[in-house]
C-alpha cells in the first residue's frame, strides 16, 4: 500500500474520531484522538491497514492529564503515525490494547508503573522493570510527585 | 507437577542481567517468564536534567555494544524537532560508523553462539576480525567503543583524507573473513543440525510480538529502517536487506552473516562518494515540539521520542532499544524445544539487556526447579553438539 492509499483509508474510517491531525514533516504525523477510541484505531491501524506498533511513549503535562502517544509505521514506508489520547488525572483510567496487540504488553506494564495509569483488561499488569517491593502509590516519571 | 529451571540472574552466554523462568516437562520448554529490569537506571528521567547536547553522550551509555545508534537516534530525533538540514559528509560520516559498528556487533554475537554450541575456534577467529574493525573505530573517533562521534547538526571529527586508504585496506581484509564465517557456518552439517527449526518464530508472532531487526527479517518480514525511513547517507548508496523467511535460529544467523557483507558495501561506497565539505551545521539551539529519530541497530529499529518546550533541557525523553520487542518474542520462541536448546534460542535475538535488561526452569512433571548457571548450561549446549557429531561419525 502506498502512504496515499492509507492516509485516503484512515481519513474514510476514522475522520469522523480524529480530534487533530498534524503533519510535522511528510515522514512525522500525529493524530489526536479520545481516550475511548483507542481500541478502535488500534485495532483498525494493526489488524486492517497492518501497521506495525513500534512503542507507547507517556508524558505527565501539566494539563491535569497524562497523554499517551502510539506509534505505528507501515512495511516500507516512512511515516510514522503516533495517536495521542489524554488521560485525565486523577483516575488514569485507560483501555489496554496488549489483546489486539501482544507487542504492546511490556509497554503498558512500563507506563502503568512509571506514571500510574492503569490499563483496563490488561492481560498481566505486574511490575515491568521496577522491583516486586515498590512502594505502592509512587510513580518515577510524574512530574507531581 | 512442575520443575522450574531458573537461567539467570545472568545471561549464561552474554553475562548480562536478565531472568527466565523456563517451564518444562522432562527435556522439553512448556512455558517461559522473561523478567528484566535488573539493569533499569532511570536514563529517560535522567535525560530530562541533561542538556540536548549531553543527551547524545548519556544515551551513548545505554548500550555498550551498539554504542552508536543511541546517538543516532538522538540526533536524528532532535533534527526532527528543529529540521535541521545536516551537511552531507557528516551523513557519510556517519553511515561508516554506523555500519562498521553493525560489523563488530555481529561478530561479537556470532563468536559467543559459536562458543556456545562448542564451536571455539568460531569464536576466535570471529573475535581476531573484530579486532580489525575495532582499530577502524579507533583511528576514526578515537575511541573502540563509545565514540563520542555525533551531534545535532553533524559529527565532532572530520575523517582525515590521509586516512581513507588504510580504511579501505583495512575494509579489503573483512570480505575473505566474511567468506571464512560464511563457510564455517552455512556449510557445517552439525551447525544445521543444532540451529535448523529451532527457535522457530514465524511470521504472524513475528508481526504479533512486534520484533525488529535480524529477528524480524529472518522471520519473513522485511522491515529495516535503513530502507524504509532512509536516514544518513543510506538512500544514496547501493545495497541490499537480507530477509529469510525460516524464523529460526539457523536464519537469524544467515541474516547477520549476510548483513555484514552488505555493511561492508556500504562502507566502501561512503568513501568513494564522500567530498570535501563541512562536517557541522552547528545548531545553536532545539526549538519547542516533539520529535522522533529512529535508527537501524545491529538488533533492530532504536527509537526516540523528545519532547521540547523549546528550553536547553528535554521536557521527556523515550528511549524504545529493539531489545524490548525481541526479548518478548522468546516467550514463544523458545517452546517446544530442549533446554539444551534455549539459551541458543534467547540468544539468538542476541538481546542487550542493558538496553532493555535472567532462566528458571520449572519441570511441571516432576515438581522440581533450580538455577542453572552459565558452566552448566554451555556444557548441556555443548553435550548435545557433541551427540550430533557422534551420530554423524564426526
Amino acid at each position: 500500500m502506498t502512504w496515499k492509499t492509507i492516509e485516503k483509508k484512515i481519513h474514510e474510517k476514522l475522520d469522523s474520531r480524529i480530534q487533530s491531525w498534524y503533519t510535522h514533516n511528510p515522514r512525522r504525523i500525529y493524530i489526536d484522538i479520545a481516550q475511548e477510541d483507542i481500541e478502535d484505531v488500534a485495532r483498525f491501524l494493526f489488524s486492517d491497514l497492518k501497521a506495525r506498533f513500534i512503542i507507547a511513549s507517556a508524558v505527565d503535562t501539566p494539563r491535569g492529564g497524562i497523554e499517551i502517544l502510539y506509534h505505528f509505521d507501515f512495511a516500507r514506508l516512512p511515516q510514522v503515525i503516533s495517536v495521542r489520547i489524554f488521560v485525565m488525572k486523577p483516575e488514569l483510567k485507560t483501555k489496554s490494547i496488549a489483546s489486539i496487540i501482544k507487542g504492546a504488553e511490556w509497554i503498558e506494564r512500563e507506563i502503568a508503573e512509571l506514571f500510574g495509569v492503569t490499563f483496563e483488561n490488561h492481560p498481566n499488569p505486574v511490575h515491568l522493570l521496577l522491583p516486586e517491593d515498590w512502594p505502592e502509590g509512587k510513580y518515577p516519571l510524574r512530574r507531581d510527585q | 507437577m512442575t520443575e522450574i529451571i531458573p537461567i539467570g540472574p545472568y545471561h549464561p552466554l552474554q553475562e548480562e542481567p536478565e531472568f527466565f523462568r523456563l517451564h518444562v516437562e522432562g527435556e522439553k520448554v512448556t512455558r517461559v517468564d522473561i523478567e528484566i529490569g535488573y539493569n533499569h537506571r532511570g536514563i529517560e528521567k535522567l535525560a530530562e536534567s541533561k542538556s540536548w547536547d549531553q543527551v547524545v553522550f548519556l544515551v551513548e551509555r545505554i548500550c555498550g555494544i551498539c554504542s552508536t545508534s543511541h546517538p543516532a537516534a538522538s540526533v536524528l530525533c532532535q533534527e526532527d524537532i528543529g529540521g535541521i538540514e545536516v551537511p552531507e559528509r557528516a551523513q557519510y560520516i556517519r553511515t561508516i560508523v554506523c555500519e562498521l559498528e553493525r560489523i563488530h556487533s555481529h561478530l561479537l554475537w556470532l563468536g559467543l553462539a559459536g562458543h556456545f554450541i562448542g564451536y571455539n575456534t568460531v569464536w576466535m577467529w570471529c573475535w581476531k576480525y573484530r579486532e580489525i574493525v575495532c582499530d577502524m573505530l579507533e583511528k576514526m573517533t578515537g575511541n573502540r567503543q563509545s565514540y563520542a562521534m555525533f551531534k545535532a547538526g553533524g559529527v565532532r571529527r572530520d575523517v582525515a583524507d590521509e586516512d581513507v586508504s588504510w580504511y579501505r585496506k583495512e575494509l579489503d581484509k573483512m570480505k575473505p573473513a566474511l567468506d571464512l564465517f560464511k563457510g564455517a557456518v552455512m556449510d557445517d552439517p552439525v551447525i544445521h543440525a543444532r540451529t535448523k527449526g529451532v527457535g522457530v518464530l514465524d511470521m504472524q508472532h513475528a508481526v504479533d510480538y512486534c520484533v525488529v531487526g535480524p529477528t524480524a527479517r529472518a522471520s519473513g518480514i522485511g522491515i529495516d529502517v535503513r530502507k524504509d525511513d532512509p536516514y544518513f547517507a543510506y538512500e544514496w548508496l547501493d545495497w541490499d536487506i537480507a530477509v529469510l523467511p525460516e524464523g529460526d535460529v539457523f536464519a537469524k544467523t544467515a541474516v547477520r552473516i549476510l548483513e555484514m557483507y552488505e555493511s561492508v558495501k556500504i562502507i566502501a561506497q561512503c568513501f568513494d562518494k564522500m567530498k570535501p565539505g563541512s562536517v557541522d551545521a552547528r545548531i545553536k539551539e532545539i526549538p519547542p515540539g516533539e520529535g522522533i529519530g529512529r535508527a537501524e541497530a545491529p538488533r533492530g529499529e532504536v527509537y526516540h521520542y523528545a519532547l521540547s518546550d523549546g528550553s536547553n533541557f528535554p521536557a521527556r525523553y523515550k528511549v524504545r532499544a529493539p531489545s524490548y520487542v525481541n526479548i518478548f518474542s522468546n516467550e514463544y520462541a523458545c517452546v517446544g524445544y530442549e533446554v539444551a536448546d534455549a539459551a541458543l534460542v534467547l540468544a539468538a535475538v542476541d538481546p542487550c539487556y542493558c538496553c532493555t535488561e535472567r532462566v528458571m526452569i520449572v519441570d511441571d512433571s516432576r515438581g522440581k526447579s533450580g538455577t542453572m548457571n552459565e558452566n552448566e548450561l554451555i556444557a548441556l549446549s555443548q553435550a548435545k553438539t557433541k551427540r550430533i557429531q557422534e551420530a554423524m561419525g564426526l
